[in-house]
């Protein structure tokens, strides 16, 4: 498209135009159609007339000859009206009528006038100003070669088209009026709201991320769009919100570390003389690294889950046997803490999943569950089960220890939330976030729940093909 | 040992040529795919690690040009943030072994030298040996000093993966990995609790001790 001017480049000046050309065409369409027919009448109208005062003249020529001709004549041509009347001798000079002079070589031909001419009428005189008139005429050559011409001046269907041509004008005036109106109402009204859509989006662009856009409460489509729109823009300042959220945790949680190994690894310079409390000191660094790099890791691990699909990464497998492995692996850490963990699994469960990524939500669980019972006043438990019902499959370790009251279990499973009675415990405090992670990209949910002490986590998964 | 580096981190690869040159190895690095790859052409490499991704070529098709033309040489994959079947892919590709950005170096260190070695011996022997300690895969028996030792399965298993590895620090990831076939980070103290257990079992009454801890990196089995 070449460029247009920039008035013609909003949606409603294009509008406008279109429209315009279109009423125009049509109206020039109708008038013409309408003159011209009018005009086809009207002359059919004029020579019927004239055919008429023929034939009138004609019974005044048998029934008295050409005197009794000329009378008649002579009295209709006195008559007001448009109405041509004119005898001439054979060479065409004016003997009677209501005709003073004709535009040579009218006469010649007999019949109809091949097309309308000018003659001057009677006692008009020579005034200037005063215009030849147009006609239509018969011309009869009568039996003794006088010339006979009755016509009928055309004024009347002359004016009809003046009105018709002033009509055409005032329609296309119409229409440029109408095209004005419509660019008013379709530009100035429904266009500045895209405008102000635009405006508004630019804003928070510009960082005004609080700003929404401009709801009417017309509740038409712009109202319906900027409502989508506004959701949108809820949607992602939730999730920007969440963002900030967990930086800032991050930052905090990461600070503490940190700020301990720098301070360690200090001391340690310090006290460079004891060569041995250097070495404990190393290797006391080396240990919170590896502690930093696992809470790395554990992030990284939920925003590629939170991030990524499960398309290609999961497969049938069986719950029962990572519950077997995850037990194993933990059942001397929690004999030597003193917690009797046992499981009951009746037979293979399978499911479409991720066995890494299962195992080590169970890993997570299970050791917060052994962590939090070895807390236990009686004899410290963590039982793992699988149960199964026609729509899921529930994979639960319960333990006995303090539990988490059902105010706090939504918050316990945010990020780097950990609750105030376990600050004391070792953590990062995303295990189970993490395991929330894993479960939501099994299509699944982790569930908390417990009665008087004792946690239960639950870790639901679909039945059948999630996908 | 000589080490190639693909990484185009210059820092990153500065620092890996530097700890693997304190370590006893000598690496040569390589910025970019391209350079790498041409550099790997060329031989006389024990172990390639790279990153995998690279500019001009990407890492997973160097390593995939070079099983193409026949060059076994061992390859560890370093990745940064990746999908959750990452590690599929890359050893897929043909990759060896498989590390995830942030790493420990005495992690990629332990792999390295665990690649090294299981590329000069193929053939997995039937009879292990450390010191007086003895371990025959075909009849599952553990003996030390001719006395029979009786372990669980799953002991049996770490004990076998520690022998077959015998003078090579073996890091709790190596060990979670090759044990129990799981790929995560473990909590530190679960497989140290598995090893005072195997231990146990493997040195009490025993003057000698043979399963070492090496700080900072993992566990060494050594008859000294």
């Amino acid at each position: 498209m070449t460029a247009l001017p920039p008035i013609m480049r909003t949606t409603a000046a294009r509008l406008s135009a279109l429209y315009l050309i279109l009423f125009t065409a049509c109206a020039v369409v109708l008038v013409v159609y309408v003159s011209s027919l009018s005009t086809r009448m009207l002359t059919a109208q004029t020579r019927e007339a004239i055919l008429e005062e023929v034939s009138g003249l004609g019974r005044a020529y048998q029934r008295g000859g050409l005197p009794r001709l000329v009378r008649v004549m002579e009295i209709r041509a006195r008559q007001p009206g448009a109405n041509l009347y004119l005898i001439a001798d054979p060479s065409g000079l004016i003997l009677a009528g209501n005709v003073e002079s004709l535009q040579p070589g009218v006469l010649d031909d007999p019949g109809w006038t091949a097309r309308a001419f000018t003659y001057r009428r009677f006692g008009e005189g020579e005034s200037p100003g005063e215009k030849n008139h147009s006609a239509v005429a018969q011309i009869i050559r009568l039996p003794n070669q006088m010339i006979l011409l009755v016509g009928r001046d055309l004024g009347e269907p002359e004016q009809f088209r003046g009105v018709m041509r002033r009509a055409l004008v005032v329609a296309l005036g119409m229409m440029g009026f109408g095209a004005l109106l419509i660019w008013l109402f379709v530009g100035r009204r429904a266009l500045r709201r895209i405008d102000s859509v635009s405006e508004a989006s630019r804003q928070i662009m510009g960082g005004d991320l609080g700003r929404r856009l401009p709801v009417t409460g017309a509740g038409d489509e712009f109202d319906r769009l900027s409502e989508n729109l506004n959701l949108m823009l809820d949607r992602i300042a939730a999730l920007n919100e969440g963002l900030k959220q967990v930086s800032a945790n991050i930052a905090h949680d990461l600070k503490t570390p940190l700020t301990r190994l720098r301070n360690r690894a200090e001391a340690a310079l310090s006290r460079s003389a004891d060569p041995s409390a250097a070495h404990e000191a190393l290797e006391q660094t080396i240990a919170e690294s590896d502690q930093l790099i696992r809470t790395f890791n554990a992030i990284l691990m939920i925003s590629r889950l939170e991030a990524g699909s499960s398309a290609d990464s999961t497969e049938d497998i069986d719950l029962a046997a990572i519950v077997a492995d995850v037990v194993e692996l933990y059942e001397p850490v929690a004999e030597e803490m003193g917690v009797a963990l046992g499981f009951k699994v009746a037979e293979t469960v399978r499911v479409d999943g991720n066995r890494e990524l299962i195992g080590q939500a169970l890993s997570n669980i299970v050791d917060n569950a052994i962590k939090y019972s070895a807390e236990a006043t009686e004899k410290p438990t963590v039982m793992v089960s699988l149960h199964t019902d026609a729509a899921s499959a529930r994979l639960v370790v319960s333990d006995n220890g303090p539990g988490i009251p059902a105010a706090d279990r939504e918050r316990a499973m945010e990020r780097f939330v950990r609750l105030e009675a376990s600050r004391s415990q070792p953590g990062s405090g995303l295990g189970l976030s993490l395991a929330k992670a894993v479960m939501t990209f099994h299509a699944g949910a982790l569930e908390l729940s417990g009665k008087n002490d004792g946690l239960s986590v639950a870790m639901v998964f679909p039945k059948g093909k999630s996908k | 040992m000589r080490i190639l580096i693909i990484e185009d981190d210059r820092e990153a690869a500065g620092f890996l040529k530097k700890a693997f040159a304190e370590a006893g190895h000598v690496a040569d690095v390589a910025v970019d795919g391209e350079t790498g790859f041409a550099l790997a052409e060329e031989g006389g490499y024990d172990v390639f690690v790279i990153d995998r991704m690279l500019p001009r070529r990407d890492g997973l098709s160097v390593i995939a040009g070079l099983r193409a033309k026949g060059d076994t040489t061992p390859a560890l994959i370093l990745s940064a943030l990746g999908e959750v079947d990452d590690r599929v892919t890359g050893l897929r590709a043909g990759g060896d072994d498989y590390l995830t950005k942030p790493y420990a170096f005495s992690e990629l260190l332990a792999r390295v030298e665990v690649l090294k070695r299981r590329a000069g011996s193929r053939d997995v022997e039937t009879l292990y040996r450390v010191g007086d300690l003895e371990l025959d895969r075909l009849s599952h028996t553990v003996k030390r000093n001719g006395q029979e030792i009786t372990l669980q399965p799953r002991e049996f298993r770490l004990l076998e993966y520690l022998m077959r590895h015998a003078g090579q620090v073996v890091t709790r990831t190596m060990l979670l990995e090759n044990v129990w076939d799981y790929h995560f980070d473990p909590q530190t103290n679960v497989i140290d609790v598995h090893i005072s257990r195997l231990r146990g079992k493997i040195e009490k009454g025993f003057d000698k001790p043979v399963l070492h801890t090496v700080r900072g990196a993992g566990y060494m089995l050594r008859a000294d």
